[in-house]
C-alpha cells in the first residue's frame, strides 16, 4: 500500500519539484521530500496534538482496551488473570439476563423512537409559523430536553407512585385496578418509555423545524392551487423534503435508546425481575456490582459492533446531509 | 374563534379555512400543557406544608398557605451547595479545556494543509458516533491506572477533546477571510498571536453555541461521574439528587424531592429562559454531542 502511494505522490510532484534539485541523485531527493513535507505539516500536528492525546486514551485506546479486556477472565475476584479467547462473548449470549437486556432495549427503542419522532413532527409542523404563542409552546416543548435525566425520574418517581401519585390522584380513579405502574414487570418498561418520550420530543422537534424551512414556499402553494389537501401536501412534499431530516433523527433516537438509561438507575435498577434491564445498565451491573470485568467488556464489545453498523448508516446519512446544502 | 383566526394569518389566503391544521394545533397546545405537569406538580409541591398529608401531595391546586420549609429541608438534608459546587467545577474546567484543544485542532483543519488530513479528520470524526458513555468501563479502568479514581479531575478527563467542538470551531474559522490573516501575517504576528487576536475575536457566537452544549451535557451527566466518584463530599448534582431521592423516598418526603428536584433544575431552567434563542439555535446545530 505505502510503496504505491508513495510512487503515485512522486509522479505528481516531480515535474515542479524538479528544476530544485536536479543535481540531487534520486533516492535522496524522496527523502529530503518526505522530510520537508513532515516539516511543513509539523504545526498543524503540533496543534492538532493535546486533541489527540484525549482521543488516544479515552476513544480509540479504549476500544482497544475493550478488545483486550474481552478475552481475559479471572476465576475468582483475586485470582490472576488468564486468557480466554471469546469464552466471555459465549458467556454473555448464554446470559439469559444479557438476552433479556438485549429485547427490553430493541422494545425500549423502538417504542420510544416512533412515538416520540412522530410527535415531534407533529409539533414542528404545529408550530412552523413563529409568533409569540408558538415560542411559547415550543419552549414548554423543550423544558424536558434541558433537565438532567434523574431530575426527570425524581419528578416521575411520584407520578408513578400507586394510590397516591399524581397519575392514580388523577386518572387512576377513573381505572377498575390501580396498576402498580413500576412494580408490575409487565407495565414497568412502558412506563420507562413514557418518560424517554417526554423527554426526547422536544429535542427533535428541534430537527423537524429546521428541515420544514427547506420546504419551498412556492411549491407549497402551486400543490395548493392544484387543489391538494393537507394531507396529500404532507405526504407527497413535506415528507420528501424531510427525508435527511428523519434519518438523522431516527439514529440519534437509536444512540438515545442505548445511552440514555440513567432513569432504570434512579427508578426501577433494572427490575422488577429484569423487566426494565437495558444493555447499559446490563454492562454497569457487570462491572461495578459483580467486579466481572471480562463479560462486562464482551457486552460492551457487542454493543458496539452492533452500534458499528449504525455508524456506517449514519455516514451514509450525514453525507447526505452535507450534500443537501 | 378570533384568536385562532389572528394565529393564522400570515399562512396563505386558501389555506385559512382548511380544518385540519388547526386541530393538529390544538392537539399540540393540548399535549404542551401536559408537558408541563410534571414541572407544575413539581412547583405546587414545592410550596405545600408538610401538614396537608400525604394524600394531598399529588393535588395540582397549590396550597393556600405556601411555604419555604420543603426549600430549607432539601438545603439542608441533602448538601446541595457542596454539590453545587462540585458540578461547576466539573462543567466549566471540561469547558475550559475544550476552549483550547478545539481552537486549536479546528484552526488546524480549517487553514492549515498537513500530510493525512483527510485520515486525521476520520478520526475526530469516528469520535461523534463512539459515544464515551459506553466506553465507562475500559475508561473507568484508565482513570484508576493514571491514579484519578475518586477524584473530579478523572470525571472531567474523557471529554477534554472535541469532534463536535472543533467541527464547530473549523466551520466558523472557515468563514473568516484569510485577508485578515494575511495583513496580521505582514505584521510579523506569530499562529498562536493570529489565532487569539483574529480567529477566537470573530468566533465568539460558535464559541457560546458550543458552551451551552457542553454546559447542559455534562451538568446533566450521570452514569460516569456515578462510577468514578466514591466519596460523598465529591458528588456533582445528579448523583447527590439520586442518593438524596432514594434517601428521602425512604421516608415519603415527596415535597423535599420536589423542592431538591427544583433546585437542582432551576439554574438551567433560568438560564434557557433569559437566551431561549441561543439555547434553541445551539441544540440544533448540535445534532450528536
Amino acid at each position: 500500500m505505502r510503496s504505491i502511494s508513495r510512487r503515485g505522490d512522486m509522479s505528481l510532484a516531480e515535474p515542479a519539484a524538479l528544476p530544485v534539485a536536479a543535481s540531487a541523485p534520486p533516492r535522496l531527493h524522496i527523502v529530503t521530500r518526505f522530510t520537508s513535507r513532515f516539516k511543513a505539516s509539523l504545526p498543524a500536528y503540533l496543534l492538532l496534538l493535546p486533541s489527540l492525546i484525549f482521543l488516544a486514551l479515552f476513544t480509540y485506546g479504549a476500544m482497544g482496551r475493550v478488545l483486550i479486556d474481552a478475552l481475559y477472565q479471572r476465576a475468582t475476584p483475586k485470582a490472576p488473570l488468564r486468557f480466554v479467547g471469546l469464552d466471555n462473548i459465549a458467556a454473555v449470549l448464554a446470559d439469559p439476563a444479557f438476552t433479556g437486556a438485549v429485547v427490553n432495549n430493541l422494545i425500549y427503542a423502538v417504542g420510544t423512537a416512533i412515538p416520540s419522532i412522530g410527535l415531534a413532527l407533529l409539533f414542528a409542523l404545529a408550530l412552523a409559523r413563529t409568533n409569540a404563542v408558538t415560542s411559547a409552546l415550543r419552549a414548554a416543548l423543550f423544558l424536558p430536553v434541558l433537565i438532567p435525566m434523574v431530575a426527570a425520574s425524581a419528578l416521575f418517581l411520584f407520578i408513578f407512585l400507586p394510590n397516591v401519585g399524581l397519575l392514580d390522584y388523577y386518572i387512576g380513579r377513573l381505572l377498575p385496578v390501580l396498576p402498580n405502574w413500576l412494580g408490575d414487570p409487565d407495565i414497568a418498561l412502558y412506563a420507562i418509555m413514557v418518560i424517554t418520550i417526554w423527554k426526547n420530543a422536544g429535542y427533535y422537534m428541534l430537527f423537524f423545524l429546521a428541515g420544514l424551512q427547506a420546504v419551498p414556499e412556492d411549491v407549497m402553494e402551486a400543490a395548493h392551487l392544484d387543489g391538494a389537501g393537507p394531507f396529500m401536501r404532507l405526504r407527497y412534499i413535506i415528507l420528501p423534503e424531510l427525508k435527511p431530516t428523519f434519518l438523522f433523527v431516527i439514529v440519534i433516537a437509536t444512540l438515545n435508546a442505548v445511552t440514555q438509561v440513567d432513569h432504570v438507575f434512579v427508578m426501577t435498577k433494572g427490575g422488577p425481575s429484569n423487566a426494565t434491564n437495558l444493555v447499559l445498565f446490563y454492562i454497569y451491573q457487570q462491572a461495578v456490582e459483580h467486579y466481572d470485568i471480562g463479560m462486562a467488556s464482551a457486552a460492551t464489545l457487542l454493543t458496539l459492533a452492533a452500534l458499528m453498523a449504525l455508524t456506517a448508516l449514519s455516514f451514509r446519512t450525514m453525507a447526505n446531509r452535507e450534500g443537501g446544502r | 374563534m378570533k384568536l385562532i383566526d389572528k394565529l393564522y394569518k400570515d399562512a396563505p389566503l386558501a389555506t385559512r379555512n382548511e380544518i385540519t391544521p388547526k386541530l393538529g394545533f390544538a392537539l399540540t397546545v393540548l399535549l404542551a400543557l401536559a408537558w408541563l405537569i410534571p414541572f407544575l406538580w413539581m412547583g405546587v409541591a414545592t410550596l405545600r406544608p408538610a401538614a396537608d398529608g400525604i394524600n394531598l401531595v399529588a393535588e395540582l391546586v397549590p396550597s393556600l398557605k405556601p411555604t419555604l420549609d420543603n426549600i430549607r429541608d432539601a438545603w439542608e438534608i441533602g448538601d446541595f451547595p457542596r454539590y453545587f459546587l462540585n458540578t461547576t467545577i466539573i462543567c466549566s474546567g471540561i469547558l475550559l479545556v475544550q476552549f483550547v484543544t478545539i481552537t486549536l485542532a479546528g484552526f488546524a483543519f480549517a487553514r492549515l494543509d498537513f500530510a493525512g488530513k483527510t485520515l486525521i479528520f476520520y478520526l475526530f470524526l469516528m469520535q461523534l458516533m463512539l459515544v464515551p458513555v459506553l466506553l465507562i468501563v475500559p475508561n473507568l479502568r484508565l482513570v484508576a491506572q493514571l491514579g484519578l479514581y475518586d477524584t473530579l479531575a478523572g470525571v472531567m478527563m474523557p471529554f477534554f477533546a472535541s469532534a463536535f467542538g472543533t467541527f464547530l470551531m473549523r466551520q466558523a474559522f472557515e468563514a473568516i477571510p484569510a485577508e485578515l490573516e494575511d495583513a496580521a501575517l505582514i505584521d510579523g504576528a506569530s499562529l498562536i498571536q493570529r489565532i487569539r487576536h483574529i480567529y477566537v475575536p470573530l468566533s465568539l457566537p460558535s464559541f457560546s453555541a458550543f458552551a451551552i452544549i457542553s454546559v447542559t451535557s455534562h451538568w446533566n451527566d450521570f452514569l460516569w461521574p456515578l462510577m468514578v466518584i466514591n466519596s460523598p463530599d465529591k458528588r456533582p448534582l445528579t448523583v447527590g439528587l439520586s442518593v438524596f431521592t432514594a434517601t428521602a423516598e425512604g421516608t415519603q418526603a415527596w415535597g423535599t424531592i420536589a423542592a431538591g428536584t427544583l433546585m437542582v433544575i432551576a439554574p438551567l431552567l433560568i438560564t434557557f429562559l433569559i437566551f431561549q434563542k441561543r439555547f434553541i439555535s445551539s441544540f440544533v446545530t448540535s445534532g450528536i454531542k
